[in-house]
């Protein structure tokens, strides 16, 4: 080995205080403010703030709300993620986007589009409204609805990536024995798949349970029927920090329980 | 009970044209190299690949018929297929993977499992029946695959490179096993292998396919005998003797004894490849573990080879 070559490895193995500094200072920036946070929580009054009518009411519609997103998600959202699969369509990468694209869409602006889509005067709600007398804004169904339109791309996109992963010689193998499409799909294709519907199911739950933006353009902010914990601690921000904070904290709580769950499948670990 | 099928069909690169009779009670071997398109033949025999033109037709019941209109889907034709990596459901143990079909097909529960667990004790695994397959060896898996196959009671048993996945430690032991469960079984069978010895072990009847065709078929001592292509000919090029072991010794059915690399017991067949036999005018010092004295009254240069009339 050249002295050269010995001290480029030399130096090579020492961290560049170029390096460390930002990223120390990222790391801080991340991890400051959920320090914040927990540093502030009334850990003595935590229970009393969390029974208050209020704070339960935002809790049990969040869970309804999530709950009912991830079900229209799965509902829908799965056997789109066989057609993109499965079937070879002309101008399949355009829906792939399509379907994609409100996770990237600013959340109020997808709000703005479904009032415009399903609202009373809307392209869809208007029919809606005349012939089965539905109307969505300003529901918990339209509630559930926004916070689909945001949460449903990552269950689409897990799942299609588990079937797409999957060996498909499986279903032939059950075809061998007897099995109908739904036997085989029921036995084969969901089991096999199950890994990747499951993190699909819980960012998909995650995300809708976070969901803020297209919520309140859509839905509102009515306390029992629209008013999810994200909007229920925007509100209290301004008239009690306190319950703010604990409402905060229970995200944080699901957030992490979340990410615990997904470890290793989604976030690859090093 | 027999299997006749006419299959053309063409798939990327692979055009097979195709006639084959399976008569029941034979054992036929589809011997052929990589891409020859035996898989897709199997394939094809189990409606997982629908023909361009053909038919299939099982026990005189058209299972295909691409001028007659007539197809069966592949969960309604009376087989069992044991794939190469056997394809077990690893979600699945031992005992759920032998029951599927018979759970697929209609029967109570109780009773598939019932059925699963004897077969599985029939083939030597009753001890493993809750097992994944994940925790199963290549050996013990193939017979969870075969007995998967032939719990159904199938009218045909297609197995694609059921050997190909083992070591070859394991391999012969396995082998023989296969052997005894194919003979108990009395529908139509068809094998499909790339394994020249394995081919010769296990077959009636040997067809090879090449290219999509098929370039030969007979017995294997006839194919053997006259290889007609260079493929078969290279493949073909080792002597398979029948015998009993007993140790490292191995008693010829035809009469004389061989003296084999590894020690064996029962039946066996003994493989003297050509290139492992050589000349000498005295008697030879070192490796050789057989010996035999005589006279040749021919030698002739071949190639790489020399082709001698012993005796």
């Amino acid at each position: 080995m050249t002295a050269e070559a010995r001290h480029r490895r030399a130096g090579g193995s020492r961290i560049p205080i170029l390096l460390l500094v930002p990223a120390g200072l990222a790391l801080g920036f991340l991890a400051v403010p959920l320090a914040g946070l927990l540093a502030r929580t009334p850990w003595g009054s935590l229970g009393a703030e969390l029974a208050t009518p209020r704070v339960l009411e935002a809790l049990r519609l969040s869970l309804v709300c999530s709950l009912g997103a991830v079900g229209v998600s799965l509902l829908l959202g799965v056997p789109l993620a066989f057609l993109l699969a499965r079937v070879e369509f002309p101008g399949r990468n355009l829906v792939r986007a399509l379907t994609t694209l409100s996770m990237v869409l600013p959340p109020v602006v997808g709000g703005v589009a479904l009032l415009l889509a399903f609202g009373r005067r809307g392209l869809v709600g208007r029919w809606l409204d005349q012939w089965f007398g539905i109307t969505l804004p300003f529901t918990t169904a339209g509630a559930i609805l926004a916070e689909a339109f945001v949460a449903m791309p990552f269950l689409v996109i897990s799942t299609e990536a588990g079937l797409r992963a999957m060996d498909r010689r499986y279903e032939d193998a059950a075809a061998t024995l007897g099995a109908g499409r739904w036997t085989i799909l029921r036995r084969v294709t969901l089991p096999l798949i199950a890994p990747s519907l499951g993190a699909g199911i819980a960012l998909c739950w995650a995300r809708a349970l976070g969901e803020f933006g297209a919520t309140i353009t859509f839905a509102g902010n009515l306390p029992g029927v629209t008013q999810t914990m994200p909007l229920a601690v925007y509100l209290a921000l301004e008239t009690d920090l306190q319950a703010a904070i604990a409402l905060s904290l229970v995200l944080l709580v699901v957030s992490l329980a979340v990410l615990v769950a997904l470890r290793g499948r989604w976030f690859p670990t090093a | 009970m027999s299997l006749e099928a006419r299959v053309e069909l063409t798939l990327g690169q692979l055009h097979l044209d195709v006639d084959l009779a399976v008569a029941s009670g034979e054992l036929v071997v589809l011997l052929g190299p990589n891409g020859a398109g035996k898989t897709t033949l199997l394939r094809a025999l189990a409606g997982l690949v629908p023909l361009d033109r053909g038919r299939v037709v099982l026990d005189g019941r058209a299972l295909e018929d691409t001028e007659g209109g007539e197809w069966v889907a592949t969960e309604d034709r009376p087989i069992g297929f044991v794939f190469q990596d056997y394809l077990l459901f690893p979600h699945l143990s031992a005992l759920e993977n032998v029951a599927f079909g018979l759970r697929a097909r209609g029967l109570p529960k109780a009773e598939a499992r019932r059925r699963a667990g004897a077969w599985l004790e029939r083939v030597g695994l009753a001890g493993h029946a809750g097992a994944r397959p994940r925790a199963l060896s290549g050996g013990q898996a193939q017979r969870v695959a075969l007995a998967r196959a032939m719990v159904g009671d199938p009218r045909l048993l297609l197995l694609d490179e059921p050997l190909a996945a083992l070591d070859v430690a394991t391999r012969t032991e396995v082998r023989r096993d296969l052997r005894r469960h194919l003979a108990s079984f009395d529908g139509t069978r068809l094998l499909v292998t790339h394994d020249p010895l394995e081919a010769i072990a296990l077959a009636d009847r040997l067809v090879v396919l090449e290219g999509g065709r098929v370039t030969q078929t007979g017995t294997p001592a006839q194919v053997s005998a006259r290889p007609r292509s260079g493929y078969v000919a290279e493949l073909v090029g080792v002597n398979l003797y029948r015998g009993q072991a007993d140790g490292r010794s191995v008693r010829l059915a035809g009469g004389g004894t061989v003296v084999a690399a590894n020690v064996n017991h029962g039946d066996v067949f003994a493989a003297v490849h050509p290139h492992a036999v050589a000349l000498h005018r005295r008697l030879p010092e070192g490796t050789p573990r057989n010996v035999w004295a005589g006279t040749a009254d021919a030698v002739e240069v071949v190639g790489d080879r020399v082709l001698d009339g012993l005796w």
